[in-house]
């Protein structure tokens, strides 16, 4: 991870080209400030996860990334490109996946896939799709109306619209929301083996701590639209004492200091 | 990012394959249920109906109505051009508010004005979808084509439908702005124009004051256009004109209100909160 406490210059791994830089974001709506000038970078080839409870701004945050929401103040730079004015110069290289997020539930997930395949400009749709469809294992599903897909397959779907234009940056909300164990840990690894073959930068937003010990090489704790914590999982075990992510997470959100 | 001699001409065909792809979106929705398309045939078939019964009882015993015996059919396939053309539109953006899928869309590198450009072309194939066929039933039933309006139709008709996409750029804004709870809009605005756009009268019964409301919209200068044609066998060039301009400064004024609107989407974050 670059460390960027509300903007300083990253020292930690200069080799490695940053993808993703946020410096002072501020998000307010009226009175409630939803993100806190909050500063952050993640390298190429990086997974690094936003933590936090309900209402802390990591979906803010994402949105902000995305272009969806602009910020009152700050600037975010993805892919080197400033994503406040130019934003569509880098928008077909990222992606992103989110369970509140539905699919149109009246195409069949082929025909959402082809549609956002034309959409990213991707070459050859049909074969990309076929591909997809074998990775995610999901043939059986790309006839049927996304709409009468269970929770769990709609979150596949949502994963493979995801990956349609094989993206360098990749954010995800919650990605394996929804799906049983052994579904939510080929998606981990089927994430681990894309990011280890093509160098993509992923950053999600989860409540699953075991899978962010597990996928992320940096972990950002907000609460209340600050960044109060950062590390590898295992300097936040560390620097807090306790047995994992989970018992750090809960030290921080109900405010206890670290050790 | 290619910045060659050939970067614009790129740019222009992938912004029209985005296009094309929203298009293809709608088209599937459409292609997949029948009753979908027979309901975009439907409403104007039942106008048809209820409309070619007046005529034909306002044709001898109304001196007005049998100077021109086409002037109520015409009159109602033009009004559901208008109608449909806007509602095409409207209801296309409608899809994506109650699939919440705003969100997946404005992440791709799709623009709004591409996006605008899917709910036109969709608008138009609606659009023919629902009147065709009912000026195929007037041809039939009551022996009146409204394609003898020959070439000024496809003035008309073009006018009209700019019309529609201007009413239905300013209710997809609202509703973007609104939410679901201002969906209403898209079946109800259309109708506070029908009184003043002189459909089944001409612009001159409407009080005085009223007239000069009835000038602004292109819509009044189609249909007495259309009466010019039907009861004196006259094209109005003047009167397209008019339209046409009025049209352009319409979308123009409705464009920069959806792209100000959609600006406020994105400040106050509506595109992700897409409930009522």
């Amino acid at each position: 991870m670059a460390r960027r406490a509300g903007g300083g210059a990253d020292v930690d791994e200069p080799d490695i080209p940053i993808v993703i830089e946020v410096d002072g974001l501020t998000k307010r709506y009226g009175d409630i400030v939803a993100v806190d000038g909050i500063g952050f970078a993640v390298r190429r080839g990086e997974t690094a996860a936003l933590l936090g409870a309900n209402g802390a701004g990591k979906t803010t945050t994402i949105a902000m990334l995305l272009g969806l929401l602009l910020p009152e103040e700050g600037r975010i730079t993805v892919l080197g490109e400033d994503m406040l004015r130019h934003r569509y110069r880098v928008l077909g290289r990222m992606n992103f996946s989110s369970p509140y997020v539905d699919l149109p539930r009246r195409l069949t997930v082929a025909q959402n896939l082809e549609v956002f395949a034309r959409l990213y400009g991707v070459a050859d749709v049909a074969a990309r799709i076929a591909e997809i469809a074998e990775e995610l294992d999901m043939g059986p599903l790309l006839d049927r109306p996304s709409g009468e897909l269970s929770a769990g397959q709609r979150s596949r779907a949502a994963l493979a619209k995801a990956m349609v234009n094989r993206p360098e940056v990749l954010l995800l909300d919650e990605p394996t929301a929804s799906l049983d164990p052994d579904t939510a840990d080929r998606i981990r690894a089927y994430l681990r083996a894309y990011q280890q073959r093509t160098g993509a930068t992923i950053l999600l937003a989860s409540h699953n701590m075991a899978e962010v010990e597990r996928m992320c090489t940096t972990v950002l704790i907000m609460r209340a639209g600050r960044i109060v914590d950062r590390g590898t999982p295992a300097e936040l075990v560390g620097r807090y004492g306790r047995a994992d992510l989970e018992e750090v997470f809960l030290d921080i959100v109900r405010q206890r200091a670290a050790q | 990012m290619s910045t060659g001699p050939g970067a614009v001409p790129a740019a222009l065909v992938q912004s029209a394959r985005r296009a094309q792809a929203m298009a293809l979106r709608y088209a599937f929705i459409l292609r997949a249920s029948w009753p979908r398309i027979l309901e975009l045939a439907y409403w104007p078939l039942m106008q048809m109906v209820l409309w070619g019964f007046i005529s034909e009882f306002l044709l001898t015993n109304s001196t007005w109505v049998a100077q021109a015996a086409g002037v109520l059919i015409a009159a109602v396939l033009l009004w559901d051009v208008l109608f449909r053309g806007q509602l095409g539109f409207s209801i296309s953006f409608l899809e994506e508010m109650w699939s919440r899928n705003l969100p997946n869309l404005f992440v791709t590198p799709l623009r709004p004005l591409e996006f605008v450009i899917a709910l036109i072309a969709m608008s138009l194939i609606r659009t023919l979808i629902g009147v065709i066929p009912a000026a195929l039933l007037a041809i039939a039933f009551y022996h009146y084509s409204v394609f003898d309006l020959g070439l000024p139709l496809i003035a008309f008709f073009f006018n009209l439908m700019m019309l529609g996409w201007s009413v239905g750029l300013v209710i997809t804004a609202i509703i973007l702005r609104h939410g679901l709870g201002a969906e209403s809009l898209a079946w109800m605005a259309m109708f506070a124009l029908a009184p003043l756009s002189g459909v089944f009268y001409p612009v001159s019964t409407l009080p005085g004051w009223l007239q000069a409301v009835s000038w602004a919209l292109p819509s009044s200068y189609v249909f007495e256009g259309m009466r010019a044609i039907l009861f004196e066998g006259v094209f109005h060039g003047g009167y397209m004109l008019w339209a046409l301009g009025l049209n352009l400064l319409y979308l123009a004024l409705a464009g920069a209100f959806f792209l100000h609107t959609f600006h406020i989407a994105r400040r106050e974050g509506l595109l992700m909160r897409l409930g009522e």
